[in-house]
């Protein structure tokens, strides 16, 4: 009889974990099954104190990558996601924008805290050498390639944007071009996940 | 000699008259045969084996491109439709981490990308000589001439595919 008991409950189990998974609500950015731990860092950020994933712990984490001098994707996205702060309201507040420079000889804190203001002042940036800068986009694998114009330079950058649960997992990434209303919808996602 | 000559041309009439009814059949039958296909194409519903566009990093991998053998992984392009095949699913079994597509997997880490909007995505991703994969999302094709033009479409890139391997 118990053997019976035990396999009927674990059948119910697999059950309710399965219509739980049917069930759940589909986020329109991409997602990382199983979702791993996001990679950690620790760098200069725009408002004087180290940035680091664990300083965010409790909140969900967009993670950015680009440079302050971008003409049209950075901007873009920034104000996409200024946008879905906004759309989210008083949650906004459980929502950390880290935006991470590929730029590490022009973008540094001031500079990055002046531009970011524009968008949305509760953005933080990140800054550091080349070297720190280059080992955390190896550890998402988000690519940067500096590109001259004319006597200037630019940078060739993935466009995604990463999203960190609560827990500092890496969830999703979505991909540019996304409205602010699809960021929002799944920040709330994750904001209840 | 009249009277052959308009035996002869009555015969001939007579057989012709026997055979336009044949060829009518006959035109008929081609013409059919011609557009029965596009009919099919243009109105029979599209279906596929899934939403999801899968493709996967086969185990050891890493290992064989480290011995020199050239391993392509993703396509170049990847076409998608939305509504009928318009999620990519990307699958890491290697043993090493691998930047797949637009992201860096881990192993036996996939990746799930719904697509809700007609457009040409770049990634850039480093499997790939040119160092982009390019995802082409097509409209859902509701009408039979986009039913139509979306199978032509198909069956030119099958051909495409089959005469390159």
């Amino acid at each position: 009889m118990k053997p019976a008991l035990s396999l009927l409950l674990s059948l119910m189990t697999l059950i309710a974990g399965a219509r739980a998974h049917a069930e759940a609500p589909e986020l329109f950015a991409g997602v990382f099954d199983p979702p791993r731990a996001a990679p950690e860092f620790s760098l200069p950020s725009s408002d004087g104190e180290p940035v680091s994933l664990e300083r965010f712990r409790g909140k969900v984490v967009v993670l950015a990558f680009g440079f302050t001098s971008c003409p049209d994707v950075c901007p873009t996205t920034l104000t996409t996601l200024a946008g879905a702060r906004r759309a989210l309201g008083q949650q906004a507040a459980d929502v950390q924008v880290v935006y991470v420079t590929v730029d590490a000889a022009r973008d540094d804190a001031k500079r990055m805290r002046d531009y970011l203001a524009a968008f949305d002042p509760a953005f933080l940036g990140a800054t550091g050498t080349a070297q720190q800068l280059g080992a955390v986009r190896e550890a998402y694998g988000v690519a940067a390639e500096r590109v001259a114009r004319g006597e200037s330079y630019a940078f060739s950058h993935s466009s995604f944007t990463y999203l960190i649960d609560r827990a500092g997992k890496l969830r999703a990434l979505m991909p540019y071009g996304h409205a602010a209303s699809d960021y929002a919808h799944d920040l709330r996602i994750l904001l209840g996940s | 000699m009249r009277t052959t000559s308009a035996s002869y041309w009555g015969r001939d009439s007579a057989r012709s008259g026997v055979r336009r009814p044949l060829a009518r059949a006959a035109a008929l039958a081609v013409a059919l045969a011609a557009f029965a296909p596009l009919a099919w194409a243009a109105f029979a519903p599209l279906r596929v084996a899934s939403r999801e566009a899968l493709f996967e990093i086969p185990r050891g991998t890493f290992a064989r491109r480290m011995a020199g053998e050239p391993l392509p992984i993703l396509p170049d392009e990847i076409h998608l439709t939305l509504g009928l095949q318009d999620v990519l699913l990307l699958r890491n079994l290697d043993d090493v981490p691998q930047i797949f597509g637009p992201t860096l997997m881990m192993p036996g880490q996939s990746f799930r990308l719904p697509f809700r909007q007609a457009a040409s995505y770049s990634f850039a991703c480093t499997a790939h000589a040119s160092g982009q994969m390019t995802v082409d999302v097509d409209a859902h094709p509701a009408t039979p001439w986009a039913r139509l033009a979306w199978r032509a479409r198909a069956l030119w890139r099958w051909v495409r595919s089959e005469s390159a391997t």
